[in-house]
């Protein structure tokens, strides 16, 4: 449960929301319980969890995905070379959170499901129905648009 | 290994997601190219930051006992819903009720009733009769050789008349089989024309006037009396035949 809440409340980004969603995620579990066919239950319950995400996102006009474009601009500004960067160990967590929350839904979702459940790139895949290797670009991109975003707000000391 | 290669699998070395030999190309890049180090060092802290455990969200307490009873709600009604809710057996009763109604209309326009049934059966066998050139298992004009002949033959005993002095003249009897038993067939002639006379026991013991019929062009005349069923069927005219009927009774 606490994945499917982590989840949602990323997606949706307030408590409120979050519980919502979840709870109508649950109840179509139970629902389509024979829907589920094995397999993974925790990736199965994800499945659901993002797909009610993503429904609450449209119905309130605030699903906000990546562009192509938008997305090349962000990773433009990316100086990889930058030596000072390096030293700086410290993280305000609260700019990650916001710099997370600046991403597109697409980004953000692979990001938290890596980087917080710790899904392998597989069970993303099945869970946002995507070839595996989007998955991989859509990490990457995700990650250097945290780069960009982290590097300006924090200056060249964040060393992210 | 060239950095921009480097750059685009990094991530998936980063996640322990490549296979071992890329793995191994990676680490061998990394140890030669400063400025893809720096890159995946950065990476690395930002994979740390994103771990903590502080940005991830956690449930509440009563999220976890607002589900259960969601859930515990969802289940009770459920049940009640798809098997028991009023609306879904009123149509399926419906449903059923307007399909044995379109039975029975349907068995009624299709199937012809018993009596309908027998009359075709006797007409079938007066034909056959004729055609096999079978009309008589015993020929006599005699009374008291025709009956005799029945005995042993059937587990009751037909009425056996003498008609020739009324013009209907006895030529002899058979077996034949109708409604699914044996039964008396007599034959008389009436001028040209043969009339077979079927006998067998009624299933009630009242007695009924005659019924008329017609098929196929012959003519059927069937009563029952003295605890036997009659159909007597010929191509004779009916006013003859119905004649015939009351000489027997």
């Amino acid at each position: 449960m606490g994945a499917a809440y982590n989840l949602a409340r990323w997606l949706v980004h307030n408590d409120h929301d979050a519980e919502d969603v979840v709870q109508e995620a649950y109840l179509r579990a139970f629902k389509f319980f024979s829907g589920y066919y094995g397999g993974d239950g925790r990736a199965w319950l994800l499945t659901i969890v993002r797909n009610t995400c993503y429904a609450w996102l449209k119905k309130n006009r605030l699903l906000r995905l990546a562009e192509p474009i938008e997305d090349n601009v962000a990773e433009a500004g990316l100086d990889f070379a930058d030596p000072e960067r390096l030293f700086i160990q410290s993280v305000d967590s609260e700019k990650i959170r916001w710099a997370l929350l600046e991403l597109p839904v697409d980004f953000r979702e692979v990001v938290v499901m890596r980087e917080m459940e710790g899904l392998s790139y597989k069970e993303i895949a099945n869970i946002v129905d995507t070839p595996i290797g989007t998955v991989m670009s859509r990490l990457a991109r995700g990650r250097k648009r945290l780069q960009t975003l982290l590097s300006k707000t924090m200056g060249k000391e964040a060393g992210i | 290994m060239s950095c921009q290669h480097t750059d685009e699998l990094i991530h998936g070395h980063l996640d322990g997601e490549l296979e071992l030999v890329k793995s191994l190309e990676i680490e061998r890049h990394l140890s030669a190219c400063a400025v893809c180090t720096k890159n995946y060092e950065r990476l690395r802290r930002l994979r740390s930051a994103l771990g903590e455990t502080t940005l991830r969200y956690l449930p509440s307490d009563r999220l976890e006992e607002r589900l259960r009873s969601a859930l515990r709600q969802e289940s009770k009604p459920e049940r009640n819903r798809t098997i028991f809710q009023p609306r879904w057996l009123v149509a399926a009763a419906s449903l059923v009720l307007a399909f044995i109604v379109i039975w029975i209309v349907g068995r009624s326009l299709v199937k012809p009733d018993s009596g309908d049934l027998l009359a075709q059966e006797i007409v079938a066998s007066h034909v056959r009769s004729m055609m096999a050139d079978h009309l008589t298992d015993v020929s006599s004009s005699n009374q008291h050789t025709v009956k005799p002949w029945f005995d042993g033959k059937l587990d009751f005993s037909p009425p056996v008349k003498d008609l020739s002095q009324q013009g209907f003249i006895l030529t002899g009897g058979r077996l034949d089989y109708i409604g699914n038993r044996p039964v008396a067939a007599m034959v008389y002639q009436r001028g040209q024309h043969p009339i077979n006379l079927f006998v067998w026991p009624a299933t009630g013991s009242a007695n009924s006037t005659e019924t008329v019929a017609v098929r196929q062009g012959y003519n059927l005349v069937r009563w029952t009396n003295g605890g036997m069923t009659y159909w007597a069927v010929s191509e004779l005219n009916l006013p003859e035949l119905q004649q015939f009927a009351q000489l027997l009774r």
